[in-house]
């Protein structure tokens, strides 16, 4: 709940800046959603009608792109992005086994966020470090030749350090 | 296809093997900075390297230098291929050869560091492979071999991937120093008739996947009419299993960029783009470095080398779509709209970005340019096989003892490949099953075409495509039935939606070979597959559509048993369909002594005192809790 309040209390100044930058360029659309959400983390929905009007191009064009590729959120996500490789080499080596036991650790579905904001759980198709498989990413910390527990214990201790952290304040 | 299969002895017969000694292959050595006293390091920062660990041995080499009061300069370097021996480590001293070492950690860098700085030698136990550079008066070490004598290097040709891991990847000076812009420096003084009809003589095909001539692509361009063109390269690497381009893009980012220079210049275009994927991030920064230092040098920009031809290239950086590989979705997402295909003609040489002509190769085919400009089109036939010229890099991944990035002359073969430079099967008893090539859009080779040598054709009349080049061994323990399903479901996914038959019948297709993994396949299943199979092929619009079967139809065709047993009798081979496993006791290696019992949670497992434990199959619900704890292996 506390999510949805901050969403809207949200400053979009910087946005609708970027979108004036972009304003008259060639094919703007991509580069100013990535831009948006590289200032914000995620790209706020109620940005999208301003941005197409600054921009002069139709929502539904700006909709078409943002839902096309799988780069652009539209949600607030984690604070850490916990990304499971389950490209084809990962894929043999096991790498299902360590979507599901991350799936039960954190208690999210893939591509979910955990109630507490702090990890969002994000399958995704290789990361081309193949003959390390199977990999896993922790933001950008990269965690080679994995298994189900040993990525577990990587989650334990990041929420151990969260919670001595919060414990200090 | 016999003749095909010379591949792996053509480096020696090459015409001009005769010019270089034991193999043509350009090998590259940085020289040593004049009047610099200080010893070399060069660590693997690929992000594999980083993966393995690279940034902090970084850190404790510089901890370590200080600590013994001593200086060094430390380069990151790109990904010399090498996955299974990371993090990589190379050490020189002036006046003796570069030494790598292998599998680095905290625990042996010390060793390593005071055995080559302080004592003079060179850790026999890391190293691997010592660089001797035939220009330098360089006196070798004992008892470690020739780097290019190692095994998982001897049988391979690198062109593209000549510099990656041994040149810095921050450092156009190491570029130039390795003949980087030769071929630039020699395209300038050619006609484009004459710079085409070199890459015609070569026979490079396009290494994205679909091998259409290079030369005639170009052609196509430069003849088109219009005031603006453009020269693309296609480095949105989705192919899962496939990471050359990466290695390319990080290792050597100069070599790509020079060979889009070159051929802009003999197309006539004015502006270029890389379309990078953003999974990539390591690799866009480097690039956009090179740029820059490409622009400083005067070999990009305006009036490049001083003949008033002026080219300059643009990164775009993908948003997470596979289809994007697909060129017209390129072009989509390069004009910022959603990258989805196009019915052709037009093709792009004709009306491609903005609507100006177009032309756009792959990441690897633009590696080859430089090299083969600076040799000739002759040198590059003299490798590979009879239609397939030149060499391919693979992302050789998967049950192998020696997964990396191998590149080989086309017409090698799966074997050689495999055993010779993948060091064989991870698990020695566990035999090979099937070859996977050219990713979601490829198909498995099985152990029959073991002595097929690699090129377009050999591996289209498999069934199989040569795609980016990612090769996943699969071993016994891998299901074909549940391979296949994988990557339709990664197709499913990446369908862009907007011709039916790629979209509804990838979905359909994924739906039956799911229900076939879970135990509830009907026979008429796989004439059903077939079908659909037959009809996405023939009728998608564009790429993605026309080869997503192809795992299906391989799977089909060389693993029909496995899949008629998944339906039939319920069961599957490889133990990795849960749905299917049904775990026994064996007899003969039960002990009695009951360590399963206690954690089974159905109590579908049955043990008295003295009794060869025994598995309810009704209750169990096959949760491996007693595979887990029986110390004897006896549950299976």
């Amino acid at each position: 709940m506390t999510a949805k309040t901050e969403e809207q209390e949200l400053d979009l100044t910087r946005a609708y800046e970027i979108a004036e930058e972009e304003y008259g360029k060639q094919g703007p659309i991509i580069r100013v959603l990535q831009k948006v959400q590289a200032e914000y983390g995620y790209i706020p929905p109620e940005y999208l009608p301003e941005m197409a009007e600054i921009l002069e191009v139709p929502l539904a064009k700006i909709f078409g792109a943002l839902t096309f590729y799988s780069q652009f959120y539209t949600s607030p996500r984690g604070k850490y992005i916990v990304k499971v490789c389950v490209g084809t080499a990962c894929h043999v080596q096991g790498a299902k086994d360590i979507l599901d036991r991350m799936k039960d650790e954190l208690k999210v579905g893939a591509g979910e966020t955990t109630e507490d904001m702090m990890f969002t759980l994000e399958p995704v198709a290789c990361i081309g470090s193949c003959g390390l498989a199977p990999l896993c990413l922790i933001n950008t910390e990269t965690a080679a030749n994995m298994t189900p527990a040993g990525m577990a214990g990587k989650i334990q201790a990041i929420v151990e350090k969260e919670s001595a952290g919060v414990a200090e304040e | 296809m016999a003749e095909e299969k010379k591949g792996g002895t053509a480096v020696m017969d090459a015409p001009a093997a005769k010019s270089g000694g034991l193999s043509v292959m350009p090998k590259r050595y940085v020289p040593w900075p004049e009047g610099n006293e200080k010893p070399q390091i060069w660590i693997g920062m690929g992000t594999c390297g980083t993966a393995a660990g690279a940034s902090a041995l970084e850190e404790e080499i510089q901890a370590w230098l200080k600590e013994h009061g001593m200086e060094a300069d430390i380069h990151p370097v790109g990904c010399v291929g090498m996955c299974h021996n990371e993090p990589l480590v190379d050490v020189q001293v002036k006046g003796r050869p570069r030494v790598s070492y292998k599998k680095v950690s905290s625990k042996n860098l010390a060793q390593i560091l005071k055995e080559h700085l302080q004592d003079g030698s060179a850790s026999k136990r890391a190293a691997f492979g010592q660089l001797i550079n035939p220009d330098e008066k360089q006196e070798p070490y004992d008892g470690i071999p020739n780097f290019h004598e190692e095994p998982f290097f001897k049988n391979q040709v690198k062109i593209v991937m000549q510099r990656c891991g041994v040149i810095d990847y921050h450092s156009i000076d190491d570029y130039l120093a390795t003949g980087g812009y030769d071929g630039l420096k020699k395209a300038v003084t050619m006609s484009s008739d004459e710079i085409i009809e070199e890459i015609k003589k070569s026979g490079l095909r396009g290494r994205g996947g679909a091998g259409f001539p290079t030369w005639m692509k170009w052609k196509f361009a430069r003849d088109a009419e219009g005031d603006a063109k453009y020269m693309v390269c296609n480095a949105d690497e989705g192919d899962p299993g496939a990471f050359m381009d990466r290695a390319v893009l990080e290792g050597d980012p100069h070599s790509l960029l020079e060979g889009m220079i070159i051929g802009a210049f003999a197309v006539g275009a004015q502006y270029g783009y890389i379309y990078c994927r953003a999974e990539y991030p390591l690799a866009i920064r480097i690039l956009n470095q090179a740029l820059d230092q490409a622009r400083e040098k005067g070999f990009l920009g305006e009036n490049i080398l001083g003949t008033g031809f002026s080219y300059d290239i643009i990164i775009k950086e993908g948003a997470g779509a596979y289809v994007c590989g697909e060129e017209m979705a390129l072009l989509n997402s390069i004009m910022g709209e959603r990258g989805m295909p196009m019915i052709k003609p037009p093709f792009p040489a004709t009306r491609g970005v903005w609507g100006k002509p177009t032309n756009i190769n792959n990441v690897e085919t633009f590696a080859n340019i430089a090299e083969i400009v600076v040799n000739g089109g002759d040198w590059y036939a003299g490798w590979g096989s009879e239609t397939t010229k030149g060499t391919k890099t693979f992302a050789l991944t998967g049950k192998v003892k020696r997964p990396g990035l191998v590149e080989v002359p086309t017409g090698t073969t799966i074997r050689e490949l495999v055993e010779d430079i993948g060091g064989g099967m991870t698990l020695k008893k566990v035999g090979f099953k099937a070859a996977q090539f050219g990713g979601p859009s490829g198909g498995c080779l099985p152990g029959e075409f073991m002595e097929t040598g690699i090129d377009y054709e050999s591996l289209n009349s498999g069934g199989a495509i040569m795609g980016s080049g990612g090769v996943v061994v699969l071993d016994e323990y891998n299901c074909m039935v549940d391979t296949a399903r994988f990557f339709m479901e990664f197709t499913v996914d990446e369908s862009c939606g907007k011709c039916t038959p790629c979209r509804d019948g990838t979905a359909l297709m994924l739906q039956i070979l799911e229900r076939i993994t879970h135990g509830e396949g009907r026979l008429e299943d796989i004439e059903k597959l077939e079908q659909i199979s037959g009809f996405t092929k023939a009728n998608s619009l564009c790429g993605l559509g026309q080869v997503a079967p192809n795992p299906v139809l391989t799977t089909l065709r060389y693993f029909r048993d496995e899949v008629v047993e998944h339906i039939v009798d319920k069961k599957c081979r490889a133990h990795s369909c849960d749905e299917l496993i049904e775990y026994v006791v064996l007899e003969d290696k039960c002990t009695t002594c009951g360590l399963c019992k206690p954690p089974c949670p159905t109590d579908a497992l049955e043990w008295e005192k003295k009794q060869t434990a025994f598995i309810n199959h009704e209750t169990c619900i096959r949760c491996k809790a007693c595979v887990m704890a029986c110390p004897f292996m006896a549950i299976k």
